[in-house]
Order: C-alpha cells, then structure tokens, then sequence
C-alpha cells in the first residue's frame, strides 16, 4: 500500500466528498465522523510519505500507469513531502476544532459546508502533489472555487468580498495558466522534471523569459503578495471561523510553495537568480511588503482583520527569503512556510473561539478576554510569540534563517524590515493583551470586586487549539533535525 | 579546564517552570505557597549541590538540541554563572516568605498568577545564570522579559498599562531591535556563540565593526540600566514590592549586567577588548550613569523611586568594574552582584513592610517612623550601609575590589567616580534613617507605639539584614565564585 501513498492523498479526500454530500441526506452527524477519517488517512498516508522520501529519495508514481509526458506523474520530494504533511495536519486539526462553530453557524449547511471543505483539501494537497504543469493548474482551480463557495458562506459583507477575491484569483490562475501555455509551446511537455530538462538550452529565449515572469506573477497574485494582496483582508475577514482558519494558514503558503517549486525544480535557481538577476528588486518588493502589511496591520481595530494583514507581511517575509538567492534564505522560506501555517492556525483558531463565545472580533469585544477565556488566550499568547519571532516557538528559527541569509546576500534592507515587522508586531499584539487584561478597568486595585467568571469554549475547540500551541514550540526545539533531515535536500547543492 | 556532563544544569532550570500546574491547580493558598516553597527549596538544593564540583574548577555542560550549525539550546555552568543562582534561588526563598505577608497583608487581588509568573522568572534567571552561548541567554533573556510583564502589571489600572508600555517598550524593543541583529551578525562573521575566554571573534580581523556590536549588545540587554536605557526600573516600580524586591533589584536587573558581563567576558574576550581599547569606552558609560543616577536618586520622594535610581547606579558599578579589564575590579564587579543583591533586596523588603504597616509610600511621610517599626528601620540601615559599601556589610568587600581594580588598571578618573558615588550613596540614603529616629516629638509623625508589619513581612527583612552582615565576616564562597571566574 505505501507505493500507493501519493494517489491516497488526493483520492481519498476526493472521494470522502461525494460521501459528505450523500450522509448529509441521510444522517448530518455521519459528515463529521466520515472527514475526520479522510483527513486521517490524509495525514497517515503523507506522514508515510514523507519517512518513504527520507529514507529512498524521491517518490515519482504514475496516475493510472500511464508514464509521462503522456500520462500525469505525482512527483513527491523533500520539499512537497514536508509541506504535505503541514496541509494535512492543519485540515485534520481545524476540522476537528471548528465542529463546535460549524455547527453553531451552519446548522442546516454543515453537510454542504464539509464536502466544500475536503474539497478544497483535496485541491491543495493536489497542487503539493503533483509534478506535472497543467494539472496543477487544474487543482488550483479546484481549491480556489470551493475556497469562494466556503469564503461567501460568511457575514452579510462575505459574498462581496469573495466576488473580489474571485475576480483577482482568477486573474492570477489565468497568469499562470499563459504561462504554463508558453512553456507547452517551447518544450512541448507538462511534465515539470520534462520541462526541466528540456528548458535549459532554451534560457536566452524571450518566451522562457515570459513564461517565467507571467507565472511568477500570478502566482504572486494568489499569495497576496504586497500590492497584489487587495482581495486578501476583507475575503478573509468576513468568511466564517471555520474556512478562514482553513484557508488563512494554507492557501498562501501553498502558493509560496508554487513558487518554490517552479524557481527549484522547474527553473533552475541558475536561472532565476543568477541569469535574470532579478532578485534584488524581487527582495526589495518583500521589503515593501512586510513593512507596509505591519502597518496596515496597525492601523486596524479589529482582531481578524488585523490578523489578515500579518499574513501580508508574513508573505513578504517568504518571497524575499526565497529570493535571497542563498541557501539560508531558501532554508528560511521553506521552514517559514511550515511555521506561519501552523502560527496563523494557532491565531486563527483563537478567533474562531473568541466569536464563538464573545460573537464579534472587534477590539471592544475582547475586555477581560484573559479572566474569561485563559486557555484560550494562553494559545494566543504562545501564537503571538511565534509571529513576533521569540525563541523558543517556532517563528523564531525560520526569522533566523531569513536574517542570516540576508547578512550574507548583503541585504540590508531586509534584515531592518524583519526587524521591524517584529517590533511592530510587539506593539500588535500587547495592544490585543492590554486590552484583554485591563479593560474593563476596575475603580481601585481590584480588591473586592468579584472576578468574572470564567467562560471558556468547549473542550473540543480548545484542546486542538492547545495541541497547536504545543506543536509552535516543539517545532521550534526540533528546528534542527527538520532543517538537517529535510530542508537541506530539499534544495539542490547548487544554490550555496 | 575538566567539563563533567550532567542534566543537573536543566533540572535547576525547569523545577520552577514544572510547578506553576501545581500552583495553577491548588485549591488553597496553603496549598499554593506550599507548592511554591517545594519549587524553590529544590531549585536551591539543585545549584547548590553543583558548587562542590564548581569550587574544584570543573564545569558542568549539558546540551539540550542543537538548532542550528553551531548553535546548540546549552547549558554551561561554571563559577560565574553558579555565583548568580546562588544568590537568586536563595533569595527567592526569602521571597516567598515576603510575599506571602505583603499579598495576604494587602489583599492583594490574583495571586495565583502572580505566584506562577514568578516561578517562571526564577526559571528564566537560572536558566540566563547556565546559559553557555549567546542563544540560549537570550532565549532566557526574552522569556524573562515577558514572565515579568504581568507582574510589572499586576494592579491591572491605568498606571500598570502605561508603565507596563514603558517597560516593554524598553527591554523587548531593544532586545529585539539592538541584541537580536547583532548576534545575527556575531554568528554570520564567525559560525559561533558560544561563550568562551578567548572571545568568539579569534581568527576574525579587528575592525570598526566591533565596537558597533559592542554598544549594540551592551545597550541592548536593556535590563542592566545603563543609561539612556534605564527609565523603564523606576517605571516598574508600580509593581507589588516583593516584585520590586527580588525582581527588580537582583533578578531581573542583574541578568542585565550578567549579560553584559558575558558579553565583555565570553563574546569579546577581555583579551580583545585590552587590545582594541574598547573597555573604557563601557567604562565611561557606566561611570556616567552610576552619578547621574545617583544624583538623581538624591531628589526622589518616593522611597521605591529612591531605591530604584540608587540600583540603575549600583548595577553600573558591576558594568564598570567588569570593563576596567583589571583581575581585581572583576572580581569586584561580579561579588558586587551577591552584595548588592542582599543589600537592595532589604531596602525593598523594608520599603514594602512600611507600606503594608502604615500604607506610606513617601520619604517625607516616613519622619520619626523608627519609634513606630523598629526592627525594619535598622534593618534599613543595614541595608543602606552595605548599598553604600561601609563594614560591617558584605558592600565593603566588593567596593574594596572595586577601587583596587581602579587603581591596578590606572583608572583615576573612575576611582574618583567610585568615591563620589559612595559619598551620594550616604547622602541619599542616612537622612532617612537620620529622621526614621532623630526627630522632635513635634515633627514625629507616627505615634510613639511599636507596630510592625506583619510577621510574615519582618523575618524575611531581618535574613537579609543579617546575611549582608554575615557576608561580610563569610565572604569567602563569593570571592572564591569570582576569583575562579576572573581565572
């Protein structure tokens, strides 16, 4: 069965959809219990995938048998295997910690709501798994359509948003698609290890050089790269808990993974770095982007919103590191796309808490948070410390990575803007815990005036949650062995 | 130099952190308190089980995970580091002890929270105390700052929130803005951090960059108050006393001039330092900031204000002695830590025991209130003698290195400094005592009636009163602590 992993991941998940929407005629409780397996088996399969690569080397199967370039290959390496075990962790935990506020959102939905999900699921973990051009095309689709539908499901305000969003996501795919177009036409192959081999002879051609630049910015356009990222906030802000904190940890970081993989794998980091010589301005772009989502981020009093705009910068923090053009950065890139995934589920998931209990996310609705929900705001805390970048928790360790490969490209400019980013985002998140710990404030010391009691939510929400919070900083501790055992075949001994 | 390998380091560490479920969970403050005696009598058996092998010129390592190249979540305890959780997990016995009596005497509001971050701040300081590299300082340093943030906060009212903002706004954002690059930039020059004699910078060209790091890491550990980074302490004075006590006068602020001091000694080396002519440069630095705060201290009314000008002077002397490059201004500047610590942390004990009996916060309120609290006025004046450095206190020992040091290294200017300030010491300290006893019945303030503060607070106050006194007949486990580290 374990020659069969890579198929399972998609397979699964795919199926299990069809099961969600025929249970949730017959019995709605059967939808939780049937995506929960999925998603198991999901994680088990890319767990044992994972160990397969680390053991043998990269995993290459043929869907149906066909071989390439006629048929599709899924092509899993170092670097897919690590972030298709982060896509399928996150899906599993948030299932299992949204089924509370699925339920209390949607309680005639939940069905519909569920096969969108494993949907999506199944689209991401598509586009991780596949080595072949066109097909990823394909999966991004697939994951951005059920992402509008679970977007829209939202506040008043949601369908506007996701219409948005829909117009710029499509935008970005189609860019990517012409460029994959471009590609087809000049090596007549789909296959990424295909078009690999064939494209190097091919560099000083201006169709190559167009192909590379027009699927570089749709992509960037998917991942809301600063000043690509205007669908971003409000899409985010007004989905319901359970989708964003779906698709606020995975949808961008799958898309910096797009990038990663096409500049590694289907370009040569030769030719993104060195021939083009783009990535100064590539890295000066970053720069743009982490200060001006830091302080868009500041302007805003409202939790979920100013959360989105973190994710901005966070963004920004990932290209400018893979395109520091160095191993470290590189490294930092790849370890940061696991870290801000599992740090914006951790935050994320506290939202969905907050709005289950307290109903708004605005900063006036978070008073005395800490006395009512001190579980739950322990995890904020650990999650806050993970995106201000303090060792232990994770965040730190891929910020170092990043810095580091700044100091050595000479990159000045980007050790001062993630230096920033951190100090701003100091300022964000006290701001939240004065006001969850202060407010409202009592006439004298507090003596004699009875404590609120507490008001936590459910178990099942906060323990997933705590589970989280405990995986930011076991992440952080093995820091090492996941950039020794994983990170550093993950990118080839070319790039120094 | 021998190195044994034992978890005991670690051990030392957690204890305090792996009790605070404990606390969280008593059902009676009884219950909680006892917890917390538990944690801190173990945490001392644990350091002090390790001074035997320290004392021998051993060192104890013990790596926990290596996170990066060369870099490694380590503990290294040596002569230095054990010098300093000597004196933190012994003084946080005393402490508890205090606590219980200033919390329960004032009702004070959420004291489980206030017992759990304190144990983690214990944690964080052994852990600065044993940290072999740069990294895991650091990582200590910052866990340090945030454990005590709501403690700085504890009164939850307008006045917490801004001080609060003060003191983040100081130690995390130079931590972050001033330590973190320059140890990115310490490890991309040379592929290391790990403390050592020689200085990590061997093999590596002297250049203008060095003195860059230097200011930025000296500056950066805000905590140890060199100015113009030392507003944050009299801010945090907001906090609870025992808070002020033991966090604010020896642990907190002493991991500040602890990592100075592992800078100036581990990360550059007094070697390189000699060379390059860049320890008097620090020493200017402090010498500036221990008479400016001095001067300072004279005019405050607030007696916790007074106290905490007086400690950003004295942790300048442990800076200066340490930078003056000379063997016996560091022995100097390291006992001064075991000193002063006992000294200040009975200044505060007192300084609380006031407020708990009589509810003043002011010197100008406190005219003839020996009569009314005997015990704690001599134990205040004790206290002060040996913060000024006059025998018969453990003070006199580390300022008579101080000056020594001063002159071994040719120094005149800052044996001046060390003078004056002595003299400013006295100046801010006697009329206290002076008027606490020597007043007319007119201007006595309080009624002619013995009235102590709560037994809970007097015992703790009179330990440390008699400690500094014993440390100056027994002074010799420090001094050995130090002249093993200046080795």
């Amino acid at each position: 069965m374990s020659q069969q992993y890579p198929v399972l991941i998609v397979i699964v998940p795919l199926l299990s959809a069809f099961a969600i929407s025929i249970a949730g005629w017959v019995n709605k409780r059967l939808c939780f219990p049937i995506i929960v397996t999925a998603l198991g088996v999901a994680v088990y399969a890319s767990v044992g995938l994972l160990l397969t690569v680390l053991e043998k080397g990269v995993v290459i199967y043929h869907l149906g048998g066909w071989p390439p370039p006629v048929g599709i290959a899924y092509y899993v390496d170092h670097l897919n295997g690590l972030v298709l075990v982060v896509v399928s962790l996150v899906a599993l935990l948030n299932v299992i910690a949204c089924k509370k506020s699925i339920e209390l959102e949607f309680p005639d939905k939940a069905a519909p709501f569920y096969t969108l999900y494993i949907l999506m699921v199944t689209g991401l973990l598509g586009i991780v798994v596949t080595g072949d051009a066109f097909n990823l095309y394909v999966l991004l689709e697939i994951a951005a359509l059920t992402g509008y539908g679970l977007l829209a499901m939202g506040e008043e305000r949601a369908p506007l948003s996701t219409l948005n969003y829909l117009y710029m996501g499509t935008i970005g795919a189609c860019f990517y698609l012409l460029g994959v177009g471009y590609l087809y036409i000049v090596t007549g192959s789909l296959n990424m290890v295909d078009i690999a081999r064939l494209l190097p002879p091919l560099y000083q051609s201006k169709a190559v050089l167009a192909a590379f630049i027009i699927c570089m910015v749709g992509v960037w356009l998917k991942m809301a790269f600063f000043p690509l990222h205007a669908w971003l906030p409000n899409a985010y802000t007004h989905a319901p808990s359970a989708a964003s904190s779906l698709i606020a940890p995975l949808v961008t970081k799958v898309m910096v993974y797009v990038m990663i993989r096409l500049i590694l794998t289907v370009f040569t980091p030769e030719f993104a770095f060195a021939t083009l010589a783009l990535n100064n301005v590539v890295v000066w772009l970053a720069v743009i982007a982490i200060v001006m989502g830091a302080i868009l981020a500041l302007a805003e009093r409202n939790l979920k919103k100013m959360l989105t705009f973190i994710i901005v910068a966070e963004v920004g923090y990932m290209v400018g590191g893979a395109w520091l053009g160095n191993r470290a950065g590189m490294t930092g890139a790849i370890l940061h796309i696991v870290n801000d995934a599992l740090m914006t589920l951790c935050v994320f998931l506290v939202v969905g808490n907050i709005v289950y209990k307290v109903k708004g996310y605005a900063f006036e609705d978070l008073q005395g948070l800490f006395r009512k929900m001190p579980f739950t705001m322990g995890a904020f805390v650990v999650g806050a410390m993970s995106i201000i970048g303090v060792p232990p928790t994770c965040g730190f360790f891929s910020k170092w990575y990043l810095i580091l490969g700044a100091l050595q490209a000479g990159h000045y400019g980007f050790v001062a803007a993630l230096i920033f980013s951190s100090l701003v985002s100091v300022v964000l998140f006290f701001r939240i815990f004065e006001i969850c710990y202060y407010e409202p404030f009592s006439d004298h010391h507090g003596h004699d005036h009875p404590p609120e009691p507490m008001d936590e939510a459910p178990l099942l929400m906060v323990v997933p949650l705590l589970i989280v919070a405990v995986i930011l900083i076991l992440v952080g501790l093995y820091t090492g062995d996941i950039v020794n055992h994983v990170i550093k075949f993950a990118i080839p001994e070319g790039l120094v | 130099m021998e190195t044994i390998t034992s978890i005991k380091p670690l051990l030392a560490v957690l204890v305090s952190l792996l009790v605070t479920p404990m606390l969280i969970s008593s059902r009676s403050p009884n219950v909680r308190e006892g917890w917390t005696f538990v944690a801190a009598i173990i945490k001392l058996a644990i350091v002090a089980s390790m001074v035997p092998v320290i004392l021998q010129g051993t060192e104890i390592v013990y790596t926990v995970a290596e996170v990066f190249p060369g870099v490694a979540i380590k503990f290294k305890v040596d002569a230095f580091g054990m010098l300093f959780a000597l004196v933190s997990s012994t003084l946080w016995i005393v402490t508890t002890i205090y606590s219980i009596g200033y919390m329960r005497g004032l009702n004070e509001h959420s004291q489980t929270r206030y017992f759990c971050f304190f144990a983690i701040a214990l944690s964080a300081t052994v852990g600065v105390a044993f940290s072999a590299n740069l990294f895991t300082l650091y990582l200590f340093y910052e866990m340090l700052s945030f454990a005590t943030y709501p403690l700085v906060a504890h009164h939850q009212d307008q006045e917490a929130r801004s001080s609060g903002r003060k003191y983040l706004l100081y130690i995390v954002g130079a931590s972050i803005g001033l330590v973190l690059p320059a140890m990115m930039i310490c490890y991309n020059l040379t592929g290391t951090l790990e403390f050592s004699k020689q200085g990590i910078f061997t093999g590596t060209e002297p250049n203008a960059t060095m003195l860059v790091l230097l200011l930025m890491l000296v500056l950066g550990f805000a905590k140890a108050g060199i100015m113009p980074f030392h507003s944050w302490l009299p801010a945090a004075m907001v906090a609870p006393t025992p808070v002020s006590a033991l966090l604010h006068a020896v642990a907190v602020v002493k991991v500040g001039a602890f990592s100075v001091l592992r800078v100036l000694t581990g990360v550059f080396g007094i070697d390189l330092l000699a060379r390059l002519n860049l320890g008097i440069v620090i020493c200017y630095l402090a010498a500036f900031t221990v008479i400016t705060a001095s001067l300072i201290a004279l005019s405050q009314d607030g007696l916790k204000r007074r106290l905490a000008f007086s400690t950003i002077g004295q942790l300048s002397y442990i800076v200066l002695g340490v930078a003056l490059l000379s063997p016996k201004g560091m022995i100097g500047g390291m006992t001064h830590i075991a000193m002063h610590a006992f000294g200040k942390i009975t200044l505060f004990f007192c300084a609380g025991a006031i407020f708990v009996a009589t509810g003043k916060k002011n010197i100008s309120e406190m005219v003839g209130i020996g009569r009314r609290m005997p015990i704690t006025m001599v134990a205040f004046f004790i206290g002060s003698l040996s913060v000024i450095g006059l025998p018969p206190t453990g003070g006199f020992f580390s300022k008579w290195y101080l000056v020594q040091g001063t002159i071994q290294a040719d120094q005149w200017p800052m044996l001046v400094v060390l003078l004056t300030s002595s003299l400013l010491n006295a100046a801010y300290f006697f009329p206290i005592v002076y008027k606490a006893f020597f007043c007319t019945p007119e201007e006595a303030m309080f009624e002619d009636r013995i009235e102590e503060a709560p037994i809970w607070c007097v015992v703790p106050l009179v330990i440390t009163a008699a400690g500094s006194i014993a440390l100056f007949f027994y002074p010799t486990l420090f001094l050995k602590l130090a002249e093993l580290a200046t080795r």
